[in-house]
């Protein structure tokens, strides 16, 4: 069998449920950990981030005013997706990380794992993190949860996987939609959970994938106005100050860097971060105006 | 003074079809329960002393429908409220009458005779008080007889089996009939009843019921339940009054019954017809109190004002 | 015979509280003048009398009154919960017994009714020391996992509105959780936390755990930017609070969060209407709408327009405004001259942008800071007085065609901290409440407040919540 050659694959960004190539037009060269040529990502520019807001606020209503349990549906209908591409993420995970291939389907593993994990939140988190308030006077009141808004992330540059889902899924099972940056070295698996996205149900603009640098990309989008909130997973000390700082002009919410171990299952923070608590009043009163036996 | 004439015309239509008036006052504004109750328990927490307390307990004197309606009632006791109507405490002639005295229909010549010539009205219950069950006519002749013997106010009741039944028109109907009845000399009081209508909605609705089948006043309870007068069915009721004055130009009198003993209570009220329905409804011809007991704890907080000392109840007069 | 109902004064006694003429800073358990001996005067607002004159806190007083917190940590977070908590139901306790004390104070440094600190204020502020004295013991069971472990020493500022009640706020879920606190109180309205001072010492309360220092703007600048503080907390306008963000920026300090807003109070025509009427004056002019969950924004439906204001015209004119002290008063005073600029501007321009400005005859005391309880109508959202919070007794009325405009009207602002919504209807209601981008949606009432109800914004009404088993986040470290 002679040998074939083989098809390279276009790394495109996802936004608003398509796959442009950066407005700009320009693409930096992705590497191996030996500093092999990977493929070309698109260098998005702040307009190419400007139109991820857009597309992510577009999606917002729809996917915030969808019951839990559709949402829980879609990201359990992303971790089967995944699950039919092991091979493919676990061989750029490898690349992407350099990692063995044993421990890049690790990785692999525990990623599709973590989708199902969150997907069983989604109608839970309510339950656990609202309720009733048993206020000291004749009231209903209740307390709910609800979706920040747009949250832009940048996800984490060594977990390049399993550190991605590990900031997004979370995000968006509460019904919040995401503007991610992908790593910035290694934004391949990204890219191609983009492709992923796009045929699990999830619809477009919920979870828009950016690459190029982060620092670039990050500045934007910390300071635009109609972005709620931000997770600074990826961010170094440096930069992370000065992205909060930014933030502080329409007062996002913000998740600060943090050591994390994304093997280890994590807790309910990096939802709770990107949720707002809403509570409601509405008097009841007694059965009769003269009062009532029951 | 506009006539009841100005409110056929303004809602002439409501009344013509139990439907229609179905319609109506069904389309009454809800209320709600625990912000009215909020808001009557509010103006509850207002201050009243000093000059503003002595011409609150003079107005609320004036304002007392002073009322025996019991199976043992005697010629000789409703003689003695008579007497108390008139002279309220015998050691200050100062002391305003009450409004009237109120009465079973078979007492009212006595009644009259007792307050003549003092201006104290004579009020009689009738249509069959305090159930109100009876046929139309054995109502209306109870209605005729004390207007005969002289009543200057009647006290109905109305048919609350009709109205929790939704035959509005039934009840408006015999409201009109008893207007009637009463002629152009007494002024007809109409009683809901408000603790068996049980819900302030209910008591909405039976309040433009009655001012729309010419009543006027509009009354409470027959003080013969368990739940009467409260200050948030009152406010309620002074609500109505005032939007019925708005949209009809006609006013209506509130007469808050049954369970109102003591001058703070009757302050309370005040304020709420005060803040609520103006000014202009504070004068008895607009605004009383059905009670009994309540006169002499008046007339112990009057005699405290004046003297600067604690009264008793050997002080004032029991009749 | 008909006559005026004429309401005789009717005066708190003010003797049940007796001013000092001069209050130092509360550190480790002391009263102490500022390092460099600076002082500053506290007013009563309804008069320009000078109540006392108290210690302006500087850099190095913050330092000390940190160091005092910081070194009463330890022992303070070590504690039994439940020996926490027994401190806590002491300080409850106290403020149950010299409420009276406290709501006249607070009347005269605020110019609030007494009614509202007789009858809101102080009731709220036991009930939340009495609501976090229960969490102390109970921190394992509040969901955010086993063992929780407090921040450590907690800068909290706090603004003139409601001070006493702001300092609960801040203080009972801090000290519940095992944090120690220094607390600013507002420069206009310092008096009550000193007040408070005291009554942790009549509980007992081991010295450095609670320290107050008194100051303006720079004072809490100072507080805020102290590299030993673990935790700030903030209740103020959204300018400032953008601004502690900032310097909070890149530290590990957790950071709360309470600002402004410009709440819509909507009304349906199907709405209960005398309670609404009700609900809209108490959502605006409650503490003379300085309040920054106020209904500022009254957004009405058209078909009951008329009725409606001709109903809140009618109830305005019944309002009662003058002398805080006399329990019949319903509008007091404003809180500073400042303020009161900055209503009479906002107002003024309201007019020059076009809107019909009304107020009922009411006659203004003539020493002061006093302003006319306020309506404006034909506002649209273009207007300044639709955008930007005022802060005091001024209701701009809007009007909306249909549900879903009122809901874009609506949450058409930077803030989201409160919103009213009037209808008999409850599927409306929900269905609105749920589109609705604010922390607190008060449907069929307004203004409620409750120790176990979170409370907080959305957008740049703030983050983080307080009140109830929310409000202990803040002040954990989870």
């Amino acid at each position: 069998m002679s040998d074939r050659l083989s098809v390279f694959k276009t790394y495109k960004l996802y936004v608003g449920g398509k796959f442009p190539r950066s407005e700009s037009g320009r693409v930096y060269e992705v590497t191996d950990s030996k500093d092999n040529w990977l493929a070309n990502a698109p260098l998005s520019s702040r307009k190419d981030a400007r139109d991820a807001v857009v597309a992510a606020r577009k999606a917002f209503g729809g996917w915030s005013g969808a019951t839990a349990y559709n949402r829980g549906q879609v990201l359990y209908r992303v971790a089967e997706m995944l699950e039919g591409r092991r091979e493919q993420f676990a061989r750029e995970v490898a690349d992407a990380e350099g990692l063995s291939k044993s421990k890049a389907a690790a990785v692999v593993d525990a990623t599709i794992d973590r989708w199902v994990w969150y997907a069983g939140w989604t109608d839970k988190i309510a339950q656990v993190t609202g309720g009733a308030n048993p206020v000291a006077g004749p009231y209903f009141n209740l307390s709910s949860p609800e979706p920040t808004g747009v949250v832009a992330v940048v996800a984490p540059q060594e977990s390049s996987f399993l550190g991605l889902v590990s900031v997004v899924a979370p995000v968006i099972a509460t019904g919040n939609t995401a503007v991610v940056i992908a790593s910035e070295k290694a934004p391949l698996p990204a890219l191609s959970l983009g492709e992923v996205l796009a045929t699990s149900d999830v619809p477009g603009g919920v979870v828009n994938v950016l690459s190029g640098r982060t620092a670039e990309l990050a500045a934007p989008l910390a300071a635009h106005q109609d972005v709620n909130a931000i997770d600074l997973a990826g961010a170094d000390e440096a930069l992370a100050k000065e992205l909060e700082i930014a933030a502080a002009d329409n007062l996002k919410r913000v998740l600060r860097p943090q050591p994390v171990d994304y093997f280890e299952t994590p807790g309910i923070e990096r939802m709770t971060a990107f949720l707002e608590t809403k509570t409601v009043w509405h008097p009841t009163g007694s059965l009769g105006a003269g009062g009532s036996s029951y | 003074m506009p006539t009841t004439a100005s409110s056929a015309h303004v809602l002439s239509d409501v009344a013509a079809s139990d439907s229609t008036l179905r319609r109506f006052l069904h389309g009454l504004p809800g209320v709600d329960a625990v912000g009215l109750e909020a808001r009557a328990a509010s103006l509850g927490t207002r201050s009243i002393k000093t000059t503003a307390k002595a011409y609150a307990i003079d107005l609320a004197i004036s304002m007392v429908d002073l009322t025996t309606l019991e199976g043992a009632d005697t010629p000789g006791k409703v003689r003695a409220l008579g007497a108390k109507a008139v002279h309220p405490d015998p050691t200050d002639r100062t002391t305003p009458t009450t409004a009237a005295v109120c009465v079973y229909p078979d007492m009212v010549a006595v009644a009259k005779e007792a307050v003549a010539g003092s201006g104290v009205k004579v009020a009689s219950v009738a249509t069959a008080f305090p159930a109100g069950r009876a046929a139309l006519d054995v109502k209306l002749a109870d209605v005729r007889e004390a207007v005969a013997a002289g009543a200057d106010e009647i006290d109905m009741v109305i048919d609350r089996g009709a109205f929790l039944a939704g035959r509005y028109l039934k009840v408006y109907d015999e409201i009109v009939a008893v207007k009637e009845a009463c002629g152009t000399s007494a002024r007809l009081k109409v009683i809901f009843e408000t603790g068996e209508l049980s819900t302030y909605d209910n008591i909405r609705r039976a309040s433009w019921l009655g001012m729309l089948a010419g009543a006027d006043f509009i009354k409470t309870s027959t003080g013969k339940v368990a739940v009467n007068a409260t200050p948030a069915n009152t406010l309620l009721m002074l609500e109505a009054v005032r939007d019925f004055r708005a949209q009809t130009g006609v006013q209506v009198g509130v007469k808050p019954a049954g369970g109102i003993r003591t001058t703070k209570d009757a302050i309370k009220f005040l304020v709420l017809v005060n803040e609520t329905a103006g000014a202009d409804w504070l004068d008895n011809h607009w605004f009383r109190f059905g009670a009994s007991s309540l006169l002499n704890d008046l007339l112990m907080q009057r005699q405290k004002l004046a003297t600067g000392r604690y009264s008793g109840p050997d002080y004032v007069t029991v009749d | 015979m008909a006559s005026a109902f004429e309401y005789a004064p009717a005066p708190e006694s003010r003797s049940v509280v007796d001013i000092a003429p001069s209050y130092g800073l509360f550190i480790d358990g002391e009263f102490t003048e500022a390092a460099d001996g600076k002082v500053f005067k506290t007013v009563s607002p309804s008069t320009e009398e000078v109540l006392s004159e108290v210690a302006q806190a500087g850099t190095e007083d913050v330092d000390r009154a940190v160091k005092a917190a910081r070194k009463a940590f330890e022992k303070w977070s070590a504690l039994p919960g439940a020996e926490r908590a027994k401190y806590l139901f002491r300080i409850a306790r106290i403020i149950q017994e010299r409420s009276r004390e406290l709501a006249v104070l607070e009347t005269l440094d605020n110019g609030k009714p007494i009614k509202e600190t007789r009858d809101a204020d102080l009731p709220l502020v036991a009930a939340h020391f009495f609501y976090y004295a229960g969490w102390a013991d109970k921190l394992d069971h509040a969901g955010f996992g086993a063992n929780p472990r407090p921040l450590g020493v907690a800068g909290q500022v706090i603004p003139w509105n409601f001070p006493l009640l702001m300092l609960a706020w801040k203080i009972a879920p801090a000290l519940a959780t095992g944090n120690t606190v220094v607390l600013k109180p507002a420069e206009t309205t310092p008096l009550s936390a000193l007040f408070f001072a005291d009554i942790c010492r009549q509980a007992g309360l081991p010295k450095g755990v609670v320290n107050i220092v008194t100051g303006d703007g720079r004072t809490g600048a100072a507080l805020v930017a102290h590299p030993d503080v673990n935790k700030v907390a903030f209740t103020g306008s959204t300018a400032v609070g953008k601004e502690i963000a900032r310097t909070v920026a890149g530290t590990a300090k957790k950071l709360t969060l309470e600002l402004g807003g410009k709440g819509a109070n909507i009304v349906f025509d199907d709405a209960p209407l005398d309670q609404a009427v009700e609900g809209i004056v108490n959502g605006i002019f409650f503490n003379q709408g300085q309040v920054c969950c106020a209904g500022s924004r009254l957004l009405v439906q058209e078909s009951v327009q008329d009725e409606l204001l001709d109903a809140l015209k009618r109830r305005l004119s019944t309002l009662r405004l003058g002398d805080p002290l006399d329990k019949n008063t319903d509008i007091g005073a404003i809180n500073s001259a400042e303020q009161l600029a900055r209503i009479t501007a906002l107002a003024e321009r309201g007019e020059a942008e076009g809107a019909e400005r009304w107020s009922p005859a009411c006659e203004l005391p003539s020493s002061g800071y006093w302003f006319a309880p306020t309506l404006f109508t034909n506002v649209t959202q273009a207007h300044t007085i639709a955008r930007e919070e005022i802060f005091g007794p001024v209701l701009s009325v809007l009007t909306f065609r249909t549900p879903d405009e009122a809901v874009a009207k609506a949450n058409n602002t930077q803030y989201g901290l409160s919103a009213g919504i009037w209808s008999e209807k409850g599927s409306r209601i929900l269905a609105v409440a749920n589109k609705l981008r604010a922390g607190v949606v008060w449907s069929n009432t307004f203004n409620k407040f409750d120790p176990t109800s979170p409370f907080g914004g959305y957008k740049e009404s703030g983050f983080g919540r307080e009140g109830g088993r929310h409000g202990l986040e803040a002040y954990l470290d989870v």
